[in-house]
């Protein structure tokens, strides 16, 4: 907190700044005094904002008294945390074993092609999109499976997900 | 209120409903009833409900593992058995709201079967089914049967009885019993569950963890999360048990983030005990008191490793560390701390509401009670089994999971994921037990069962479960971090065609060496796949490796496509699907697909119609084709063959 204050002592907070400090001010606010705060309160930064900016980084790493290198080195150990602006819907495509072998890799060109993704592209120009693959959703008996923002569409083809895709 | 008067009112309660005057519509909704529209069939069953003006009672329940015939609807008439009924859509439920619950017509053709008492003509026993007869439902005891959301439904069956049992008893009787039961860690290693307790109970300190591990990260495994979804308490009982028996005062259960409903249950059925005084300080009025906390993993499959678990609860990366000291003498904040595994903690509430001779009963002489196993694949009956360690594979496979899809041929069965094996066909006659799966090669693992047919290539599965062990490897130790992907570079190789003849006996030699040198258990354990995969399916590799051919036709590099030209009668239909436009064709003119241009997306051969099967494809051979374009001569052929 100190750190904040200090680093903008010398001027006008930028708005976009103080909206995010107030934020996460609140959001930290519920782990104050707590041991292992730090993934939870990057799992609820991500929640609020849909991904972690360096500015998020730099601010929560303040809050928790460590360096931004030591919570950038936490948050990229785990899949989970996005460090771009995702796109508004997100698609997870399960690439779990069962999946796999009921052709789940097939689901995933589909959806690549159907949001004309080039190779290493996860996020539609028009940040409608983005498009994940994950390790298992745990729903293997309808294998294959991909999960669009929290509905779960199972006994997929590539033409059932194209279309899936289209309707959003 | 008592336990005694929350039981009784549970009770009553239970019976109540049980006795209804009103129809009663229960609705599976777990994860994968979910996947397959129960939730639209829940819609449609409040609003006909509604329009007909009909009073019933709809209660949403977790898995019965029928998953292959999700969404499953239930209905129970007064004075009438239970009947489920399968792959139910919106429109056939409006059917059964008529027929069953307006026109007493219970649509035998729709059912799968009946529960309870009494019978119906036409319709079948539910659990005397082949799926469900060789089952022994002990930590699933309640899934499907009780409303997961809904504490005194879980009460009323038994729920917390077992505690109630544990608070008269001096924790060493406790632990005495779940050793005297023989349960085993369920989470894979198979550790002795009343051996770890004795040493957090030994352990000094007045600060003691036990946590749950819910991590499920097993690809292919979802015991853990149905377990959750269906019946949570069972497993929050379990640690209510297992903190009083060894002395912690705190609790943990970290739980994957990617079960959001699993996590929803959760805290509500922490919510729930606490309203009961089951939770809290001074819990049922006892000096024993717990604190309970849901954590939310962050997607690291390596946090399934108890010491990592332990780092990423601590808000570190989730890197494991070498033992000793286990967690048992320094583990969470460096106390004393015990994990266990979801299906342990369920089963702990089991065998002290039924006593542990009861749950010896079951299963083998090593390795007692039951197991759930997730079955998927290449299986017509997918779903979540329990059951007597010990069953022959074979029943599993052909009994409860009704066999292979499309008639084709059993080739493998992968147990344990990326940490087990391949075992072959041949071996369907081997007990699944602790003991014989790891003589086998593979281990129990979790529970993650998967069935591959002959369209399964086994190099291709071993370099699927070596390249997510790649990925998810954590980096710290050397072994792993390297070992792997240089297994996986020789492994991605032999796929692409370009194997090399020393490369089988050099996987050989890294998997000793990375199993025998890993930090962990998931270097540890993940030459697993190669090494069964070699060991029983080792004409394979040689097929890979010598003949430049894949046997199941998988291996991109190595298959193509061709269209015959004796059978291609040109209808165009391939020409204008391909996504890459490399088949060229004309009208009446046999179509010629372009090596060069040709993804192997497979496109062709699907749209390719029943009747004419022009489009085949081969590895290691080509069919004889035209290099330009040629007429077409099937239908002159086939007549000739007909006429």
């Amino acid at each position: 907190m100190g750190h904040l204050a200090l680093k903008y002592l010398g001027g006008a907070i930028p708005p976009g700044v103080l909206n995010l400090h107030e934020k996460l001010r609140q959001i930290a606010a519920a782990y104050a005094g707590k041991k292992g705060a730090t993934i939870p309160l990057l799992q609820k930064a991500q929640e609020e904002f849909g991904y972690l900016s360096e500015e998020t980084i730099s601010e929560i790493a303040g809050f928790l008294g460590l360096t931004k290198n030591e919570v950038y080195g936490i948050a990229t150990f785990y899949a989970q945390f996005r460090f771009e602006r995702q796109g508004e819907h997100t698609i997870k495509c399960c690439q779990g074993t069962a999946c796999y072998v009921q052709g789940g890799h097939r689901i995933v060109e589909a959806v690549e092609d159907e949001l004309e993704l080039e190779v290493g592209e996860t996020t539609t120009g028009d940040y409608k999109f983005s498009l994940e693959k994950v390790a298992c959703f745990g729903s293997c008996a309808l294998a294959p499976v991909m999960v669009v923002d929290k509905t779960v569409y199972g006994r997929l083809t590539p033409v059932k997900a194209r279309q899936i895709v289209a309707e959003y | 209120m008592s336990f005694g008067e929350i039981r009784d009112q549970a009770i009553s309660e239970w019976g109540a409903l049980q006795g209804s005057e009103k129809p009663r519509i229960i609705v599976g909704t777990a994860t994968c009833g979910r996947a397959a529209g129960a939730m639209a069939v829940m819609e449609i069953i409040d609003k006909e409900l509604s329009r007909l003006g009909i009073e019933a009672i709809v209660t949403q329940v977790g898995c019965i593992g029928l998953c292959y015939a999700e969404p499953i609807v239930d209905i129970i008439k007064p004075n009438q058995p239970r009947i489920s009924y399968g792959s139910v859509t919106p429109q056939i439920v409006v059917q059964l709201v008529e027929d069953y619950i307006v026109n007493d017509n219970p649509r035998p053709d729709l059912a799968l079967g009946t529960i309870g008492e009494g019978g119906i003509v036409g319709i079948p026993r539910l659990f005397e089914l082949p799926v469900l007869k060789p089952q022994v439902r002990l930590s699933l005891r309640n899934c499907g049967h009780i409303d997961p959301a809904e504490i005194k439904q879980y009460v009323a069956n038994d729920g917390y009885a077992g505690f109630a049992r544990a608070l008269e008893m001096a924790p060493e009787e406790i632990i005495g019993e779940i050793s005297k039961s023989g349960l085993r860690g369920r989470g894979g290693a198979g550790a002795s569950t009343g051996f770890k307790w004795e040493r957090l109970w030994e352990a000094q300190g007045d600060e003691k963890y036990i946590i749950c591990n819910a991590d499920e990260g097993d690809p292919g495994a979802f015991m853990d999360r149905a377990l959750l979804e269906g019946d949570p308490h069972a497993v929050l009982e379990g640690m209510l048990i297992g903190a009083y028996a060894t002395g912690a005062n705190y609790a943990y259960i970290y739980c994957r983030a990617e079960y959001p409903l699993a996590i929803e249950r959760l805290e509500r059925a922490l919510d729930q005990m606490r309203e009961c005084g089951l939770l809290g300080d001074n819990i049922l009025g006892s000096d024993f008191s717990l604190e309970i906390a849901v954590k939310e993993g962050a997607g690291a499959f390596v946090c399934g490793e108890e010491t990592a678990l332990i780092a990423s609860i601590e808000g570190k990366r989730g890197m494991p560390r070498s033992r000793p000291p286990f967690p048992a003498v320094s583990g969470l904040w460096g106390k004393p701390t015990n994990v266990n595994n979801v299906e342990t903690w369920a089963s702990v509430s089991a065998i002290l509401q039924k006593g542990a001779e009861w749950y010896a009963s079951f299963g083998t002489e090593k390795s007692k009670g039951t197991k759930t196993f997730a079955l998927a694949g290449k299986i017509v009956h997918t779903g979540l089994i329990e059951v007597p360690m010990g069953i022959p594979l074979g029943d599993i496979v052909n009994k409860i999971g009704g066999g292979i899809v499309d008639s084709k041929q059993l080739k493998s069965v992968l147990t344990g994921g990326p940490s087990g094996g391949c075992l072959p066909a041949t071996m369907l006659d081997l007990p699944v037990d602790y003991e014989n799966l790891a003589e086998a090669g593979s281990i129990v693992g979790s529970g993650g069962m998967l069935v591959a047919d002959e369209d399964t290539c086994m190099v291709d599965m071993a370099r699927f479960f070596l390249a997510f062990v790649q990925n998810e490897s954590c980096g710290k130790c050397v072994p792993c971090r390297v070992g792997t992907g240089e297994m996986l570079k020789i492994l991605e190789r032999i796929t692409r065609g370009e194997g090399q003849s020393t490369d089988v006996e050099r996987l050989e030699q890294l998997s000793g060496l990375v199993k025998s040198t890993s930090l962990c258990a998931l270097g540890g354990t993940a030459p697993n796949p190669v090494l069964t995969t070699i060991r029983y399916f080792r004409d394979e590799y040689e097929a890979h490796i010598e003949e430049k051919r894949c046997p199941a036709l998988v291996c991109n590099d190595l298959i193509s496509y061709y269209i015959l030209p004796d059978k291609c009668e040109a209808c165009g239909i391939c020409l204008r699907e391909c996504p890459v436009q490399a088949i060229t064709g004309d009208k009446r003119m046999v179509h010629i697909i372009d090596q060069e241009k040709c993804t192997k997306c497979n496109t062709c051969l699907s749209v390719c119609p029943e009747r004419f099967r022009a489009v085949v494809k081969v590895s290691g051979e080509a069919p004889e084709v035209p290099s330009q374009l040629v007429p077409v001569t099937a239908s002159q052929t086939r007549q000739a063959v007909e006429g």
